[in-house]
């Protein structure tokens, strides 16, 4: 007796569950149980789950009956004029939806050729087993599967066109690719998901070659030309809001240019670009730390004030401010309410992002890098044709990671571009690469893509001949200028003497635990030390008792608050963390005695 | 002539030198000629006074621990024999845990039964333990006489080699406080020998009787002959050395346990550190990586240095360390604080963390020599 669970609750047994959930499915078909039901048995644990909540992801497949595909050539004339659609397909048994339950009790084929009696189903397209992102990696059958999710991972950071109306919409974290082009090799999925309408990328010419060095270990080597045409530009957009803000006691915030008495009133220079209102003019340029939007904010704790102060209505500064390590231009301003009838404003600032030294290429097969150097297009290498890549990429990225889908795009996007048609690259029904390398041929090339080079430099012939093609690259939205930071002094906890921590508010960069091993290794001891002394204090002991003593400089008086003052007291460089720690130790009662001893003794 | 280098180059060394030149049959000038390059590398590669040795032995583990593969168990050859490799079993052998994740026995034979497959056979058959559930077909509770009537399988007792007597004598020594007998229709009935029998302690005995240990040794819950060359080697799931060793059939010499602390109690501290150094190796091998024997050595010398196996723990040798500060950074700081403050204890701030907590020069490398100048005296 197996046990029967509708939607996770037991509803009763049953004496032949395979003999049952055959003739649920049966029925189903028959149109006489909903077709959003699925049913699936655990010969294991010996129980059938009947499933028909919400929820679930279910996918389409062919049904395949003794080994036959229920799509026949006369349905399949019948789509492809119209006749049928798929809402018929659905009701007439030859597609159902199986969810992941049920998908454990079929057996699915990938393709019609291999069809056996045992199967139940077939993929409506064999790529259909992949995600929409990893289905629009082309070739995608010849590189391995870790690669392909590297490559759909690559996709989704790739700076593209994300919607048209970019221009009226405030979203934070906003890149837009100047000049996008649709993919030369392309799979089903990018007409599917309609990717023309936001392509993400462009169709460059790269060349498999070294080049001086500069494009070790996944760097990259980038033609100064094609920056210049526009190759890869971009537009950040980064959305400032400040809204007045209504307190208790009927105050509120003040959006205008601040008062010189406000309290953290900024220098006069940071307000310069307001106008009356307090809001920056349009096309304004702004620098970091610039205000953007004015603001002033009633005093925090009121009734102190007014009892004590006579500045009773002295305001706090507010203002919306760019941030740190930012600039760009004010590209657009909107004035408006929220929800709560306060006033909003926001501010647009957009900043071009040329690509530079740092920016982070990948093309769709999990090959990522980033540029080791722009070089000009005089100095780059050329083809008998006259051909000077776009970018050039190291040979030795390719045979430790085996993306051969990656090479064969190469090759591919040769004959797109040099045919002028688009190539289909849908993973397991892609067009041959045999096929490929005959056009490529027919066209007045070398069958296998490469071509002899010319070095840029000396206009000497390359030895070798070098893999060039077309492929489609795409920049990633990780760049340097949003990640550049190094510091040498600058602000420090309040609690530690450290310096405080993160780039956007300057702070330090942490010589870890990890990194001290490595010079205490070294035996770079000194260097250690100094690298360490960010939080030095010197310190004066008591000789007698250990302890802190007292040093009024204005005074001139030296006394230990226990010995009195005829004791010895001598000064110590220390780290001020370990004098905190001194001092959590006597809060908790342990009496930390220092003994001091003469270096030169 | 060797005896010139004596005091300048290891002993060891130069008595390995001398092996081989005789084997090698070097002449005299030969022989010069080789220990003056000898004396040369030795002083070469000896470790320089202030070099860090303990940072650089645990960076040269900890970094290719970084690229291990984290998947616990590997089949040693053999599918039903698995044992934890890789990063979990480095961590097992350095903190130099009491209770092995997976115990294994590597089980060598004698001569004359080490190449005969039946003979191996039989000797493993004898190391396996045999439990009482494995002669059993049931275990039936009488309700009414408070009793338990175990079916004994027959076929399996025939191939396991125990006669009824065996197995009698066998649960005679092994329950204590039962009336063991056999009933007229061959099954044994245990009935515990207590004035007051109540159910429970029949329920109990069930299950202790269930896990009875009738023969081989006890912990072995699974052999497996292989072939090793050109002899057979018996692995084991589970270990007892003590116990192994005793029979005839197997050579002491060789075989060998994954426990350290078994190995430190039956075969001294020595064959401790030499099996740290084995089991440690043996897991950096198997992961395709490569770390210098001498970092090993080192770690193994320093866990077995007081005679017993320590770990590198805070019970271990990381606690034993001198300084409190050091140990305070190390895990439960308040422990060892507190510890310091009762005991008075003073740290002399000779190692590396507490110079770096006080942000002074680590007594190492360039901050370990001091510089003494005489100055003339003022007249």
């Amino acid at each position: 007796m197996s046990d029967i669970y509708l939607n996770e609750k037991f509803i009763g047994t049953v004496k032949d569950p395979i003999g049952f959930v055959n003739n649920v499915k049966t029925e189903r078909r028959n149109g006489k149980i909903p077709k959003e039901l699925n049913i699936y048995y655990d010969d294991k644990s010996d129980e059938v789950y009947i499933d028909t909540s919400k929820g679930r992801a279910r996918r389409p497949l062919i049904i395949v009956e003794n080994g036959v595909s229920k799509l026949t050539s006369e349905i399949k004339q019948g789509l492809e004029e119209g006749k049928i659609t798929w809402g018929d397909l659905i009701e007439r048994n030859i597609v159902e939806y199986l969810d992941a339950a049920e998908e454990e009790n079929s057996y699915v084929a990938l393709n019609e050729e291999e069809l056996t009696k045992e199967h139940t189903h077939l993929e409506i397209i064999p790529s259909a087993i992949l995600g929409i992102t990893t289905a629009l990696v082309p070739y995608a059958n010849y590189s391995q599967t870790p690669r392909l999710n590297r490559g759909s991972k690559t996709q989704k950071q790739a700076i593209g066109i994300y919607t048209s109306n970019y221009l009226v919409r405030m979203d934070t974290d906003v890149n837009i690719l100047h000049y996008p082009q649709t993919p030369l090799v392309r799979s089903y999925m990018h007409d599917i998901s309609d990717y023309d309408k936001h392509p993400a990328g462009q169709n460059i010419v790269i060349a498999l070659m070294s080049y001086e060095g500069y494009n070790m270990q996944d760097s990259i080597i980038i033609n100064k030309a094609s920056i210049e045409r526009g190759l890869a530009r971009s537009t950040f957009f980064r959305p400032y809001s400040s809204e007045e803000l209504r307190y208790s006691g009927g105050l509120i915030d003040e959006i205008g240019v601040p008062d010189k008495d406000v309290k953290g009133y900024k220098s006069e220079h940071s307000y310069r670009n307001l106008e009356e209102d307090g809001i920056v003019s349009p096309e304004m340029r702004v620098e970091e730390e610039d205000v953007v939007i004015g603001k002033t904010s009633p005093p925090r704790f009121l009734g102190e004030l007014e009892e004590f102060s006579i500045a009773a209505n002295i305001r706090r500064e507010s203002s919306s401010v760019v941030k740190h390590g930012e600039r760009g231009v004010v590209d657009m301003i909107t004035l408006s309410e929220n929800e709560e009838g306060n006033k909003l404003v926001q501010v647009r600032i957009r900043d071009q992002r040329i690509p530079e030294v740092g920016d982070k290429f990948a093309s769709r097969h999990g090959q990522k890098g980033v540029i080791g150097a722009i070089v000009p297009e005089t100095d780059l290498p050329f083809t008998a044709s006259g051909v000077i890549p776009d970018i050039i990429f190291s040979p030795h990225s390719i045979p430790s990671r085996m993306t051969i889908s990656h090479l064969i795009e190469i090759l591919a996007g040769k004959v797109g571009s040099l045919s002028g048609r688009y190539i289909n690259g849908t993973a397991f029904e892609s067009e041959s690469e045999e096929d490929l390398r005959k056009e490529l041929l027919s066209l007045g090339f070398r069958d296998d893509g490469t071509e002899k080079m010319y070095n840029g430099i000396t206009g000497e012939e390359f030895k070798v001949t070098i893999f060039v093609g077309n492929i489609y690259y795409l920049k990633l939205r990780h760049m340097v200028a949003n990640k550049l930071h190094a510091r040498a002094s600058g602000r420090i906890q309040l609690l530690t003497r450290q310096p405080i921590e993160g780039r956007s508010k300057g702070g330090g960069l942490r010589l870890g635990e990890m990194e001290k091993d490595c010079f205490v290794a070294h035996g770079a001891s000194l260097l250690l030390k100094e690298r360490f002394d960010s939080d030095k204090t010197i310190l004066h002991i008591c000789e007698s008792c250990g302890m802190l003593a007292v040093v009024d400089s204005h005074k001139n008086k030296r006394f230990c608050p226990k010995c009195g003052n005829n004791v010895d007291i001598s000064a110590v460089e220390l780290s001020y963390a370990f004098k905190l720690l001194l001092d959590e130790l006597k809060a908790m009662c342990v009496y930390p005695s220092l003994k001091l001893k003469s270096k030169y003794d | 002539m060797i005896e010139e280098f004596r005091g300048k180059i290891n002993g060891m060394l130069l008595d390995e030198f001398e092996k081989e030149a005789n084997a090698m049959k070097l002449t005299k000038a030969q022989r010069e000629k080789a220990l003056k390059l000898l004396e040369k590398r030795y002083k070469e590669y000896k470790i320089n006074p202030g070099e860090a040795i303990g940072v650089i032995t645990a960076e040269s583990f900890g970094e290719p621990g970084t690229q291990m593969t984290l998947n616990i168990f590997h089949f040693a050859g053999v599918s039903e024999l698995n044992v934890t490799l890789g990063l979990p079993r480095l961590i097992e052998i350095f903190d130099a845990r009491k209770e092995v994740s997976t115990p294994i026995m590597e089980v060598y034979l004698k001569k004359p039964y080490n190449t005969d497959i039946k003979a191996v056979k039989k000797v493993a058959a004898m190391i396996k333990e045999t439990k009482l559930r494995e002669l059993a077909h049931e275990f039936l509770i009488n309700i009414i006489k408070k009793q338990i009537e175990v079916v004994l399988n027959k076929g399996n007792m025939r191939n396991l080699g125990i006669t009824e007597k065996f197995l009698f004598d066998a649960l005679a020594v092994k329950l204590k406080k039962v009336k063991i007998r056999k009933a007229s229709n061959g099954n044994v009935v245990l009935k515990p020998d207590l004035e007051e029998v109540s159910l429970k302690d029949v329920y109990k005995l069930k299950e202790k009787a269930k896990e009875t240990f009738i023969k081989g040794i006890e912990g072995i819950s699974q052999v497996l002959p292989i072939k090793q060359g050109n002899e057979f080697v018996i692995l084991t799931t589970g270990s007892n050395l003590k116990d192994t060793l005793k029979l005839e059939q197997v050579d002491e010499t060789r075989t060998i346990s994954n426990s350290l602390f078994e190995i430190a109690s039956i075969l001294g501290i020595e064959a401790a550190r030499e099996a740290i150094v084995y089991e440690a190796k043996k897991v950096i091998t198997e992961q395709g990586l490569d770390v210098d024997t001498r970092h090993i050595l080192f770690i193994s010398d320093l866990m077995t240095a007081t005679g017993r196996v320590k770990g590198v723990t805070r019970s271990g040798i990381t606690g034993e360390k001198e300084s409190v500060l050091a140990r305070a950074t190390f895990e439960t700081p308040l422990k060892h604080i507190t510890g310091a403050a009762l005991a008075g204890e003073e740290d002399l701030l000779n190692s590396v963390v507490e110079n770096v907590l006080l942000n002074q020069p680590v007594p190492l490398g360039t901050g370990l020599p001091g510089l003494v100048a005489s100055m003339k005296k003022n007249e």
